[in-house]
């Protein structure tokens, strides 16, 4: 136990001298969260919208105004027919265009039928999917005031209700996703980046020349970054509470407890990336290209999985992280309990043990 | 722990005691040590009295340091026997380690640690008593001189410095043997002349060093020499005896003869 304690005193001193490391491990992230909640957002806000208003009615302007005045749209350009739409669109600016038909207002006033034409952007599909989910929601919002009673003048076809996240705030997606890449490049990373350093440097052969337990040096080195990731845990969550309203619907000591257990498989797999690694370089490129970015673009974090190929489906089912973000997204924002994750939360444990059998085995197999 | 154990234990202790009284701290026979089909180590045999400098000499890729590492416990023995403080090298690897100390060619102290933590973390790590880690520090420090530069981070040391610590370092648990691979290697004469005072101060205090090196200076320092050819034990006697078995004046001349013989190339 002396031992051991020795062991993580050393490591603690490692890290907090390190000072361009603790920045980063500090700093990366309340930035990621920063990035991700403001600048890669789905959410929608001042598009530009342009408008061709043929009807020039009273309801035809309520319509427009109605348009202008949420947080969503600007209405900046306004045509005099829809012909000049190609030119409005090659500018890039104007998003979308809303036409309102000549007899906007009679059809109305005789309560018929009506329909207004959006045209959309199309080349960036999701954005433009909720540019168009949004402008129909107003429109159809408009049509019930219009005439509160009655059948609604504008016809639509279904109605759709947004489960869990009414609003559609990528907010409340993304935080489980930076919980899982932050908590993954601070464990796996930088365990096994530790540990083949020692390897590299020759101190590793002057602990194993002491008599002390090479499983003792191993888990002394997860420990500081144990306490890291909790430290940064906290960070991520209280931001995302305190800055994007996300809330934590369901039970907030599940949401810990799956955490842990996800930063227990991350720490186990950066022990067993460290066994297969010679150098420093090797156990990086391993986290960042083999790990890191099948995280970002596969995990479900920025794209949903049900519409990758099947291939690349499989491959996310090796994912630590995918399985972390999908219980992430169950817990905080269904609001579900351990019943809905027990599966996923089976899958990170069994993770974590076959990484720990493995490097145990790699460990045995170096000393020889 | 089981009536058994002790008793294996207790047994094991005597043992060692017996092979200590009879003078040898290391005893070799046949030692191999194969990577695939390369024999790195091949059929050495020698012995190593109590309180003895035993310089183990050879060219790059001779094989000293995998030599090293079995006796140490870092390798395990393809063929063949040894005994070291007592204990099998085959086995009881934890038990060599207990009572050894090491100091391998690539520094071994950490450079982001001050010098004291440095020392504290060996000290934690041999098990060294709590209460005894503060006097044998100052003691160790004040031996080299360094007692200002107690809180001064490793890596500000210059070289010269950081080896006479991490020496000191590895006798701090008072250890009987000794293993020193190539520890003066990139230093100036000057310190390696102090350095040899700290070996030699050490075998006054009745530690045993085991020492690798490629000086042929620091080689007449040593009691006792073997040459190492090709994984082989070319020749092991005094420097004296060696000099005047080729009729040179030197080490360096007994050096150049016995390893023109190596059909290895450099490692």
């Amino acid at each position: 136990m002396k031992q051991f304690l020795a062991f993580v005193e050393k490591e603690f001193y490692h890290i907090f001298r390190d000072k361009a490391t603790m920045l980063i491990i500090l700093l990366m992230p309340i930035v990621q969260v920063l990035i991700f909640g403001f600048a890669i957002t789905t959410d929608i806000r001042d598009t530009e919208v342009a408008v061709c208003d043929l009807s020039q009615s009273m309801e035809s302007r309520e319509l427009i105004e109605k348009i202008q005045a949420g947080e969503y749209f600007n209405v900046s350009e306004r045509l005099l027919s829809p012909q000049e739409a190609d030119n409005v669109f090659r500018k890039g600016k104007v998003k979308s265009l809303i036409v309102i038909p000549e007899d906007f207002s009679n059809r109305i006033a005789l309560n018929e039928n009506t329909a207004i034409q959006i045209i959309t952007d199309g080349s960036n599909p999701n954005e433009a999917n909720i540019i168009t989910g949004y402008l129909q929601t107003i429109t159809a919002q408009f049509a019930a005031e219009q005439h509160p009673a009655m059948q609604p003048p504008i016809s639509f076809s279904a109605e759709t209700r947004m489960l869990y996240n009414p609003l559609l705030k990528s907010a409340f997606t993304f935080v489980p996703g930076v919980i899982g890449l932050v908590l993954m490049l601070i464990c796996t990373l930088m365990t096994s980046v530790s540990i083949v350093r020692e390897r590299e440097h020759g101190t590793m052969e002057a602990l194993l020349v002491a008599p002390s337990k090479p499983l003792y040096l191993i888990f002394a080195k997860t420990v500081p970054y144990f306490v890291i990731s909790l430290f940064n845990l906290a960070v991520i969550i209280l931001l995302s509470i305190f800055a994007f309203d996300v809330p934590i619907r369901g039970s907030f000591m599940l949401f810990i407890g799956t955490s842990i257990t996800y930063i227990f498989t991350s720490l186990c797999l950066g022990i067993f990336i460290s066994t297969v690694s010679k150098t420093q370089q090797i156990a990086m490129i391993i986290s960042l290209m083999g790990l890191m970015l099948p995280t970002v673009l596969l995990s479900g974090l920025m794209f949903p999985i049900e519409s990758m190929p099947v291939v690349l489906q499989g491959i996310s089912y090796l994912l630590p992280a995918r399985w972390f973000i999908d219980m992430g997204r169950i817990i905080m924002i269904k609001g579900l309990g351990f019943h809905y994750i027990w599966i996923q939360w089976a899958v990170l444990t069994g993770m974590a043990g076959i990484f720990l059998a493995l490097s145990v085995r790699g460990f045995k197999v170096r000393l020889d | 722990m089981g009536i058994k154990s002790i008793k294996q234990r207790l047994l094991r202790e005597r043992k060692a005691i017996q092979a200590v009284n009879d003078g040898y701290v290391i005893q070799v026979n046949d030692l191999t040590k194969k990577f695939g089909d390369f024999t790195a180590v091949d059929h050495i045999s020698f012995e190593v009295r109590k309180g003895e400098i035993f310089g183990f000499l050879g060219a790059n890729g001779a094989g000293k340091t995998t030599a090293i590492r079995m006796l140490c416990g870092l390798h395990r023995p393809t063929s063949g026997s040894g005994m070291v403080a007592g204990f099998n090298i085959c086995n009881q690897q934890e038990d060599i380690k207990r009572n050894i100390g090491y100091m391998s060619q690539k520094f071994s102290l950490y450079n982001d640690l001050r010098v004291w933590e440095n020392i504290r973390l060996f000290a934690g790590i041999y098990g060294v008593n709590e209460n005894l880690i503060a006097p044998k520090t100052d003691a160790l420090l004040s031996r080299l001189g360094f007692m200002s530069e107690r809180n001064t981070m490793v890596r500000e040391l210059p070289l010269g410095w950081k080896q006479k610590l991490a020496f000191s370092v590895a006798i701090l648990h008072d250890p009987r043997i000794v293993f020193l691979d190539e520890p003066t290697g990139g230093v100036d004469p000057l310190t390696r002349r102090q350095f040899w005072e700290l070996i030699y101060e050490a075998v006054s205090r009745g530690i045993t060093v085991f020492v690798t090196t490629h000086y042929m200076d620091e080689a007449e320092y040593c009691n006792r020499v073997s040459m190492m050819v090709d994984g082989r034990i070319e020749m092991l006697d005094t420097p004296r005896n060696l000099r005047s078995h080729f009729g040179v004046e030197s080490m360096e001349e007994v050096f150049t003869r016995i390893a023109r013989k190596a059909t290895r190339n450099d490692d």
